[in-house]
């Protein structure tokens, strides 16, 4: 293990960590060197492998190989305690605060300083708030309980408590995400002044041009390996994203030709303040439209406020020339409207139940006979569309929690078949499936779309975007930034219009 | 630092502490203010309510029992847990008390109260251990050995019971006994509070009850060792309830195997009432004593304003269903507000 004769020793290191869920490889390969007074950005598409690097380097996970040592020295976190004891400190997108305590006792939870008989020092725990915020030169009143305040201000305080810790490492897990222009260029004069103060810093995150603002050196990963790392001052956006999505994508998905027809879902400018704005859009018959984007760019929300599960505020949603009335999911339902949401354990299975009643749960209505069902007719309706989706369970009597996660995702796709829908949403479609089944859900897809279906598909993976969508829709904060043919569509321009902040975001 | 107008400083005059402070003040004091106005009002009826050599006593007297288990259950709900056990280790101490002086005529009284509330300890411990390791909510897991404590009790009992000439008579006087006109019991109650009150301000530990209470998820990535606070509250929860039950055998002299039979609801009310939050990380112990007085002091003042049994229960709930909707109402009121005053710091 050589290292650059002229820098220091690292503060961190991590070389070849792994780590798999059971089936499921998390990250096969992650490196990552962290130098004290520097800041390092981790970037990569979803499911790259940054956030299980996180969590090992936190103590959350226990990677399964690899080397991990701090300044020098092998460690071996096995709780979130021992890292940050050794000096690590992690911010999360969310902070986890404790909603009813202060702001000081959030900073100081579990290492009061204590007087006589084990009381808990306030006057030297608030004084010490008070010069931290001071330093960090920002006014939060130390006595206010956590509630209420900005993710902004919360986010300070998580940073208050490392640099209390003293932590040698710091690292933010896409803290920007729901930051205002401001209260990033607040979180940057922070970061920078703990550089200063040799601490060593990971910044991960989707805005290149924050990237490129506040850090020094860039790693790149892709698939759950470690791809690169240059200076900052050596590479560029092109050629950082050419890195981060760099393969090839046509081979994996065979999309059949489909024959494009008439509009069928039409949406007009849909608002809801905070959430999406001026909301675009048409998907036609024998059309897979891709919505493309950033986790958290509103992409779901969109999808759940068309389907009526979510408020939208003005706007207008119509099929086939026909209004679909808003908040009213079981209108758009029998309006020949599908969502096949994201979460499968969650929003679109009964996991407890069976693989019968799951597929005909949308259609129970249609099968009742005087009100009532019995599971041979449930059995019997289901027993069309498993078949058809080629479901590998041993009976429909079996339970849905018990199948894989290729065939739990044809179970959902089978119940809402089974209303005849004229358009389905489908939110990434794909997401915690093995590659083989993969191709069979997109085989599916295109299938449906060659019989007149229009489909709106919701997918954070580019591959599979650039590789089934006809029309590309880019949403990044809120907004649609950029519509795509199927033929200008590239990973390059899809990741520049997912990532790229408008102008105006910075006072 | 940056541009130090984009964040102007709150002015320390209007600091939350005070607000805050003061909103917490008031949950407390508006319980107190509910009872002496229930005590005025019925002062004002029946003079002997308060004024007769008797009266003032038993005001004091009654309702010490429940602030005892009131406390102990006030602490399990902070950390976002529930004991529905504790009517029922009260009443398996309270026989156990009784038994203790029966099998060894010449026992320490001091020697009683120690193995009471260490039997109750054992008792609350196992739905601790069974609520922190086996991961199962605790309405559940207490709810069970509601159960089994009391069928223990009843099997153990069976039609048998304690009389006041089982127990000796310097026991029984404990009961009633008064010191410059406070009952012993009171003041019992009163040492338990202070104590546990102070603990639950004032330490790390308490802190942590409030904080596992608070976001137990969040507990989990600060480090803190939520299993064994849990299992601790717990325990106390079970010790207290232990203690309750030497002291219910001291007061009645009577226990059979219904000693403590729906305790654990009186309990949970108590610490609604004073303003202990049921999903836990917020409230005080002098809330849940407060509430505890009230409780047991508005249904002894029913019957003297002349209102009928029935009603009697029905005001309790009213009473409860009140304190939970004024919570809802303060802390909607307490989030608008420090949303408005973040605003107004960054506006």
């Amino acid at each position: 293990m050589s290292q650059p004769a002229d820098r220091r020793t690292p503060t961190l290191e991590l070389r070849d960590v792994s780590k798999a869920f059971g089936q499921v490889i998390a990250l096969r390969s992650g490196s990552l060197t962290l130098y004290p007074g520097s800041i390092h950005a981790l970037v990569g598409e979803n499911g790259a492998g940054k956030s299980t690097l996180v969590k090992i380097i936190a103590g959350l996970y226990h990677r399964d190989s690899g080397t991990f040592e701090l300044e020098g020295q092998p460690v071996d976190f096995k709780s979130t305690a021992e890292s940050k004891a050794a000096g690590i400190a992690v911010i999360y997108q969310e902070p986890t605060l404790f909603p009813d305590l202060s702001v000081t006792e959030n900073i100081f939870m579990g290492r009061q300083p204590v007087g006589r008989f084990g009381r808990v020092d306030r006057k030297a725990m608030r004084n010490e708030v008070r010069e931290l915020m001071a330093g960090l030169g920002v006014k939060i009143d130390p006595d206010r309980p956590a509630e209420g305040l900005s993710i902004a201000d919360q986010q300070i305080i998580e940073i208050a408590k490392a640099i209390s810790l003293d932590a040698k490492v710091l690292i933010m897990d896409e803290p920007t995400a729901a930051l205002s222009g401001v209260e990033v260029e607040r979180l940057f004069t922070v970061a920078r002044s703990l550089r200063d103060e040799d601490r060593a810093l990971l910044f991960i995150s989707h805005r290149f041009d924050e990237v490129f603002d506040l850090c020094d050196t860039i790693t790149v990963m892709r698939d759950g390996t470690y791809i690169s790392t240059d200076a900052a001052s050596d590479t560029s956006v092109p050629e950082i994203v050419r890195r981060m999505v760099g393969r090839d994508v046509d081979e994996l998905f065979p999309k059949q030709e489909a024959k494009i027809g008439d509009p069928l879902l039409v949406v007009e400018n849909l608002n809801m303040p905070g959430v999406f704005h001026d909301i675009d859009f048409t998907v036609r018959s024998g059309e897979i439209v891709g919505l493309a984007g950033l986790v958290g760019a509103g992409r779901s929300e969109v999808a759940r406020a068309i389907f009526g599960v979510d408020p939208y505020q003005t706007g207008k949603v119509t099929l086939e020339s026909k209004t679909v009335p808003p908040n009213n999911p079981s209108a758009a339902m029998s309006m020949g409207l599908a969502l096949v949401p994201e979460d499968r354990r969650k929003q679109g299975l009964v996991i407890d139940s069976t693989v019968g009643r799951n597929i005909t749960t949308a259609i129970r209505r249609l099968l009742a006979k005087f009100g009532l069902i019995t599971t041979g007719m449930e059995n019997e309706s289901a027993q069309v569309w498993a078949s058809r989706l080629e479901v590998k369970t041993r009976a429909l009597d079996a339970i849905a929690g018990t199948l894989s996660g290729g065939n739990q995702q044809k179970v959902v796709l089978g119940k809402w078949l089974a209303t005849k829908p004229r358009v389905l949403i489908i939110d990434e479609p794909t997401r915690g499936i093995d590659v083989g089944t993969k191709a069979e859900v997109h085989r599916m897809m295109s299938e449906l779309a060659g019989q007149g279906l229009g489909i709106l598909m919701i997918s954070s993976e580019l591959p599979e975007v650039l590789g089934m969508a006809d029309r590309v829709l880019v949403m990044r904060e809120g907004r649609i930034t950029a519509e795509l043919d199927r033929k200008d569509a590239d990973s390059e321009s899809v990741m520049f219009a997912a990532t790229h902040a408008a102008e105006e975001s910075y006072a | 630092m940056s541009t130090p107008t984009m964040f102007t400083p709150t002015e320390p005059g209007t600091s939350f502490s005070s607000r805050i402070g003061g909103l917490a003040k008031a949950r407390e004091t508006g319980i107190l203010l509910a009872l002496l106005l229930v005590i005025a009002i019925t002062t004002i009826k029946n003079p002997a309510f308060l004024f007769s050599s008797d009266g003032f006593r038993d005001l004091l007297l009654t309702p010490s029992i429940l602030v005892i288990v009131a406390i102990g259950e006030a602490i399990v709900i902070i950390t976002r847990n529930v004991d529905l056990s504790v009517g029922s280790i009260l009443g398996l101490s309270a026989y156990f008390t009784g038994q203790l002086f029966i099998a060894s005529p010449g026992i320490p009284i001091v020697a009683v109260f120690a193995l009471g509330i260490l039997f109750g300890a054992l008792l609350g411990l196992i739905n601790g251990a069974l609520v922190a390791f086996a991961k199962v909510p605790s309405l559940v897991i207490t709810l069970g050995t509601l159960y089994i404590y009391r069928g223990i009790n009843l099997a153990w009992t069976g039609s048998d019971r304690i009389d006041p000439s089982d127990l000796p008579r310097a026991f029984l006087r404990l009961g009633t006994q008064t010191i410059l006109g406070i009952p012993v019991l009171t003041l019992i109650a009163v040492v338990v509070l202070v104590i546990a009150a102070w603990y639950m301000k004032n330490t790390r530990g308490g802190r942590e009850f409030y904080a596992i209470g608070s976001d137990p998820g969040a507990a989990e990535l600060y480090g803190l060792k939520v299993t064994q606070r849990v299992l601790v509250a717990f325990l106390v929860s079970g010790a207290l309830a232990g203690l309750a039950g030497v002291l219910y055998a001291a007061r009645y002299g009577t226990v059979n195997a219904q000693a403590g039979l729906g305790f654990e609801l009186e309990a949970v009310g108590a610490a609604v009432i004073g303003g202990v939050a049921i999903f836990g990380g917020s409230g005080t112990l002098w809330g849940a004593a407060f509430g505890a007085y009230l409780l047991f002091t508005i249904n002894r003042a029913l019957p003297v304003l002349g209102i009928p049994d029935f009603w009697q229960r029905a005001v309790v709930g009213v009473l409860i269903i009140g304190a939970i909707v004024l919570d809802r109402v303060l802390a909607l009121r307490q989030s608008r507000k420090l949303i408005e005053a973040r605003d107004e710091d960054h506006g």
